[in-house]
C-alpha cells in the first residue's frame, strides 16, 4: 500500500541561516490492512514522517510510493497538488493530537463536512455522521455542541470519527491518545481495533508501548533506522521478508 | 499522465504596470526596488502571475500590503485592463478563448454572468445611496433580467441568506455597519449564481464575531453551490480555515504556492517564513 524509501527532511530557517535536521534515511513498507507502529524518542522525527506522507511537510530526499485507488502508484513527495487534495479527501486520513477545527461548528456538522468532501449529501450524510458518532461513543447530548468545550477524550474520538467516516484506505495516527486518561485511551483503542478489523491500513505513533501491544503488526524504530542498521536487523524486517 | 481535471479559471503570465517604464526598468526586474522602478517610478503591480482554480476549490492569496493582490482581483473582474496576460474561464467558450483579448462587451457579459466580486472596500462594490435591494437588482439587470417581481423575490431571498433583516432591506448601505455592508456585497455577488467568486479581504476591519459570521456564511455558500473561490486575505487564520491551496505574493510576484497547511507549517521562501512566524 505504501513504501517509504530513504526519506530525508530538514527545515531551513532563513533568518537563522540554519538547518534543523528532522529525519534522514527513513524506509519502511506497509501492506494493505497492516498496522505499522512508529516509535522513537521525542524529536526523533516521528511526526515529520507522517506529515511528509500527508504533504504537510515537503521532504527533500527519498520517495513515498503510494498505491492509490484513483491514480495507481504515485510518489507522494512529487505528486501534483490537486491529486494530493483528492487523496486527502478520499483516500488518506490524518488524525493529530490536536483538533484543528472551526470555532463554530458542532460535532455533527464537522463529521458531515467530512462526508460532503466525498460528495455524500443531505440526509445521507446526516445519517452516516450520526452513526459514526454513536459508533465512537460520543454521547448524543454532545452532537450539537461546539467541540471547543469537549473533554480531551471526546475531542480525540471526534477527531478520529471525522477521519474514519470517509473510510480512508490509509489512516495516519499521530499520538491520538497522548493526553488521555486510561478509560478514554481504551475507547480509542477499541475504535482502532474496529478499523483494523475492517481492513484499514494504518501507520500510528504512540508513546505508550503497552497501548500498542497486540495492535501493531510491526514496529519501526526511528533511532535504529537513523543509525543505518542493516535492514535485516530492523525489528520489522522479519515481517517484510515473510 | 494526462490532465485528470480541468481548471475553472486559468490565468497565464498576467502583468499589470502603472506607468510606462523606462530603459532602466523594462525587462530588467533586477533593477526594481520593491516592485517599483527607482528612476521612472513605474509600479510593476503584478508580474508574470499565473494561477489556476479548480471546481469547488478555494485558493487563498496572501502577501504584504502593496504586493498586488487587489490589482490581480480587479483585473480578473475587468475593473482594470491588464498590461499583458491570458485569462480563461471554463464556463466561457469552453475555456478556449483568452478573455483579456475579447471585446469589452464580452468581458462585461463574463463579469455579470460568471463572476461575483466582493471588494476590500465596500464603497467600490456597492452604490451606497441606493437601497440594499436595488444594489442586488442592479447586478440582475446587468445580466438582462427585466422582471421586477422576480428580482424583488430573488433579492429578498439573497438578503435573507446573508441575514439582512426585512426591515433593513430598503435602507441604503451607507447606513449599515461594516459587517452588514460586506454581507450585502456577498448577496450581490451571488445574484446571478456565478461559478467563480472573487473575495478581497472580506473580513478586514470587522470585529471578531462579525468576521466569524461572514466566514461561516462563505462556507455555507461554497458548500451549497460548490463555487470556486479566489480569496485574498492577510489573515492567516482565515486562509487556514477556508483555503485548500495558498499562493504567496510579494512585490507583484507569486513567490510560493502549496497546500495551505504546507505553506503554514513548512514555508520555504524566506518571506513566507517571515510572514508565518511573525503572525502565528
Ligand atoms: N515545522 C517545523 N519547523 C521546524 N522544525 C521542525 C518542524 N517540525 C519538526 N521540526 C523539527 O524536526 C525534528 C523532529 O520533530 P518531530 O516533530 O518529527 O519529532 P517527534 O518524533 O514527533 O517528537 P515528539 O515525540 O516530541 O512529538 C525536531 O527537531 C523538530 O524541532
Ligand atoms: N490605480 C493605481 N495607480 C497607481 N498605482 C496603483 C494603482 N492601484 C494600485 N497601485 C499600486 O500597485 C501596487 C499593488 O497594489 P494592490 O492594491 O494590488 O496591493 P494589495 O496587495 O492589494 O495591498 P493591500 O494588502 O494593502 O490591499 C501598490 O504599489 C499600489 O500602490
Ligand atoms: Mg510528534
Ligand atoms: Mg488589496
Ligand atoms: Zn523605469
Amino acid at each position: 500500500m505504501i513504501k517509504v524509501e530513504n526519506l530525508g527532511k530538514s527545515f531551513y530557517i532563513h533568518h537563522l541561516k540554519r538547518s534543523i535536521p528532522a529525519v534522514r534515511g527513513i524506509g519502511f513498507e506497509v501492506r494493505a490492512g497492516e498496522f505499522l507502529g512508529i516509535v522513537g524518542k521525542s524529536g526523533s522525527g516521528k511526526s515529520t514522517v507522517l506529515k511528509s506522507i500527508y504533504r504537510t511537510y515537503l521532504p527533500e530526499a527519498g520517495q513515498i510510493l503510494y498505491d492509490s485507488a484513483a491514480f495507481g502508484t504515485l510518489d507522494l513527495v512529487r505528486a501534483d497538488m490537486r491529486k494530493m487534495i483528492y487523496l486527502r479527501k478520499n483516500e488518506i486520513g490524518y488524525v493529530s493530537q490536536f483538533l484543528n477545527i472551526l470555532p463554530r461548528r458542532s460535532a455533527l456538522e464537522l463529521v458531515e463536512k467530512a462526508l460532503w468532501e466525498m460528495n455524500a449529501e443531505g440526509e445521507e450524510a446526516n445519517r452516516i455522521a450520526k452513526e459514526t458518532l454513536r459508533h465512537f461513543g460520543l454521547p448524543e447530548a454532545l452532537w450539537d455542541n461546539y467541540p471547543l468545550n469537549f473533554s480531551g477524550g471526546e475531542k480525540v474520538r471526534l477527531n478520529i470519527a471525522r477521519a474514519v467516516v470517509k473510510r480512508p484506505r490509509l489512516l495516519l495516527l499521530d499520538e491520538p491518545t497522548a493526553s488521555l486518561d486510561d478509560a478514554s485511551k481504551y475507547k480509542v483503542r477499541e475504535a482502532i481495533e474496529k478499523l483494523k478489523q475492517n481492513g484499514t491500513t494504518m501507520i500510528g505513533i504512540f508513546h505508550d508501548l503497552v497501548f500498542m501491544e497486540g495492535l501493531c503488526d510491526r514496529i519501526y524504530d526511528m533511532e535504529r533506522a537513523e543509525e543505518s542498521v542493516p535492514p535485516d536487523a530492523q525489528p520489522f524486517a522479519h515481517a517484510r521478508s515473510s | 499522465m494526462t490532465q485528470w481535471e480541468k481548471p475553472v479559471l486559468t490565468l497565464k503570465n498576467f502583468n499589470k504596470t502603472f506607468g510606462n517604464g523606462c530603459s532602466f526598468c523594462k525587462d530588467k526586474p533586477e533593477n526594481l526596488k520593491g516592485g517599483c522602478c527607482p528612476k521612472c517610478r513605474t509600479i510593476y503591480a503584478c508580474r508574470d502571475v499565473s494561477l489556476c482554480v479548480y471546481c469547488g476549490e478555494v485558493v487563498g492569496i496572501v502577501g504584504e500590503s502593496g504586493s498586488g493582490k487587489s490589482t490581480l482581483m480587479q483585473a480578473l473582474y475587468f475593473d482594470s485592463e491588464p498590461t499583458d496576460g491570458e485569462y480563461y474561464l471554463d464556463a466561457y467558450k469552453n475555456g478556449e478563448r483568452n478573455i483579456f483579448a475579447d471585446s469589452r462587451r464580452q468581458q462585461k457579459w463574463v463579469r455579470n454572468m460568471l463572476l461575483g466580486m466582493v471588494y476590500q472596500n465596500p464603497v467600490m462594490g456597492l452604490k451606497m445611496h441606493f437601497s440594499a435591494q436595488s444594489n442586488i437588482a442592479e447586478k440582475m439587470i446587468a445580466a438582462g433580467n427585466r422582471d421586477v417581481h422576480s428580482m424583488v423575490a430573488r433579492g429578498n431571498d439573497l438578503l435573507e441568506r446573508v441575514s439582512i433583516p426585512p426591515a433593513r432591506r430598503k435602507d441604503n448601505p451607507c447606513n449599515f455597519s461594516g459587517g452588514m455592508q460586506q454581507r450585502v456585497q456577498i448577496a450581490k455577488a451571488l445574484a446571478n449564481e456565478p461559478p467563480v467568486l472573487l473575495l478581497d479581504e472580506i473580513t478586514t476591519g470587522l470585529d471578531l464575531s462579525v468576521q466569524a459570521d461572514v466566514l461561516e456564511l462563505i462556507q455555507k455558500i461554497q458548500r451549497a453551490n460548490r463555487n470556486s473561490i479566489l480569496l485574498v486575505s492577510h489573515d492567516l487564520s482565515v486562509i487556514r480555515m477556508l483555503a485548500d491551496r495558498t499562493v504567496v505574493m510579494r512585490n507583484g510576484q507569486i513567490i510560493e504556492e502549496g497546500l495551505t497547511d504546507q505553506i503554514l507549517e513548512d514555508p520555504q521562501h524566506p518571506y513566507t517564513q517571515q510572514l508565518v512566524y511573525s503572525l502565528l
